[in-house]
């Protein structure tokens, strides 16, 4: 009950502050953060593929409803979260982790920590902006900006969880 | 048959993603611009109301810079009208007292949701049919150019900033009338291309463009920005211009909705064609 709590208020306060604030920016006229992928990183290594899918679809559509962008983010955080199952079994088999357990900086270390995000951050933001374009034409200049966004994104994440999880 | 349920059964995680893949796809197919108004209409109730409650709590930040904007603009206006005491020797100031029916009406709105990052960028503005705004319509700031409505709902319209793949709109050099149009080509928010504009006119960098009056949406003259840095390409005969937007598109609070009164006659004047 007390996680489910921590996953709704996590969905609500991630969802409004992509909206309302991470949408207006536009560092160097390349970089906007989508840190709203962030909750799909952290839901819980037990987590049912289904459940992991639908989440993952009503996130991005929440996102699409507040940015009138039709179902672009649904599609891409569903196409991300096609693979984290997978991306997790590379780190850990089934019997590894503790009950209830998340993926996060202090759980999986720094090195596993980044290339987790990386990989599904990187899926998410390119399958993003290409979707946003819909046309080949301008490919090098949307490219660009997913690679400047997605290492936004992830300089983001990586301070968010020094700053909530790493507790010494 | 039972075979079958067994294999759905099995990869029922990739079932399911396809699925909800389609339907994503469905929605982005469904919202192209001129479709993603019926989806607008819907959910608009529910976001609109939230970004009303975020827009008042952010015009407080704001109101110094709206003040001396607005203060400007009053300026401009007294300076326009022009001794208007003098008027009444002539004649007393009436219904009928303007010389010529006036083409424009303006509806004053406040901008509720807006972005500058996108491909293609829209706004809200908290005004919709109830107050007279329509599709179609223009819509300027004290500054100059923001966007076309291109959907209204009773109490919200969606504009198409600008900053959009689908806007084009005809601009012309204040100081000798030639005229060429402009577009967005995404990148940076601050500056647009004006293109079409003949090669054997001079230019020098700062020159004003205006709107033309051309199009049946914008009246003549207001300010789109000012030339940035301008080339020919080798062979051509167009320039290539880049225009530094008069507005900054990030900040962005009052507009004006612009609504041509003769709209009508115009495009019948065209089908006469």
């Amino acid at each position: 009950m007390n996680s489910t709590i921590r996953l709704v208020i996590r969905f609500v306060v991630l969802v409004l502050l992509q909206v309302l604030v991470l949408n207006h920016v536009r560092l160097g006229g390349y970089m906007n953060p989508y840190l709203y992928v962030l909750f799909v990183l952290l839901l819980p290594f037990s987590i049912s593929g289904w459940a992991l899918l639908m989440l993952s679809f009503f996130l991005g559509f929440t996102v699409d409803v507040f940015s009138n962008t039709g179902g672009i983010h649904a599609a891409a955080t569903v196409l991300m979260a096609l693979f984290r199952p997978n991306l997790v079994k590379l780190y850990y088999s089934k019997e590894d982790f503790e009950p209830n357990a998340s993926p996060s900086l202090k759980y999986m270390g720094f090195q596993y920590f980044l290339g987790y995000s990386l990989v599904l951050v990187s899926i998410h933001h390119l399958a993003l902006f290409s979707l946003e374009v819909f046309r080949f034409s301008e490919f090098g200049f949307t490219f660009l900006r997913a690679l400047l966004s997605i290492a936004l994104t992830l300089l983001i994440i990586i301070i968010s969880q020094y700053l909530f999880y790493v507790k010494k | 048959m039972r075979n079958l349920f067994t294999f759905i059964w099995r990869n029922h995680f990739y079932f399911l993603f396809a699925l909800l893949e389609v339907i994503a796809f469905a929605l982005i197919i469904n919202s192209t611009v001129y479709q993603r108004w019926v989806f607008v209409n819907s959910t608009q109730k529910i976001t609109g109301s939230v970004y009303s409650v975020y827009a008042n709590l952010q015009e407080y930040f704001n109101l110094r810079n709206t003040n001396q904007i607005l203060a400007r603009e009053n300026a401009l206006l007294h300076q326009a009208l022009q001794h208007p005491t003098y008027r009444h020797d002539e004649k007393p100031f009436g219904k009928d007292s303007l010389p010529y029916p006036s083409q424009y009406q303006y509806i004053d709105a406040k901008v509720i949701s807006n972005t500058v990052t996108l491909r293609n960028n829209y706004l809200m503005l908290n005004k919709g049919k109830r107050h007279g705004v329509d599709k179609d319509m223009a819509v300027i700031s004290s500054n100059g150019i923001v966007g076309i409505v291109i959907n209204a709902s009773n109490n919200f319209s969606w504009v198409m900033s600008v900053l959009n793949d689908n806007t084009k709109i005809n601009g012309k050099l204040l100081k000798d009338n030639y005229q060429g149009s402009l577009t967005w080509d995404g990148g940076n928010y601050r500056t647009g291309t004006l293109s079409d504009l003949p090669a054997h006119v001079g230019l020098a960098q700062g020159d004003t463009i205006v709107t033309s009056g051309y199009s049946l949406l914008f009246p003549e003259g207001i300010m789109i920005g000012t030339i940035e840095d301008f080339n020919i390409g080798k062979g051509d005969h167009f320039y290539t211009i880049k225009v530094h937007f008069s507005v900054d598109y990030n900040n962005l609070r009052y507009v004006y909705v612009v609504k041509n009164l003769m709209r009508k006659e115009q495009i019948s004047v065209m089908k006469h064609l």
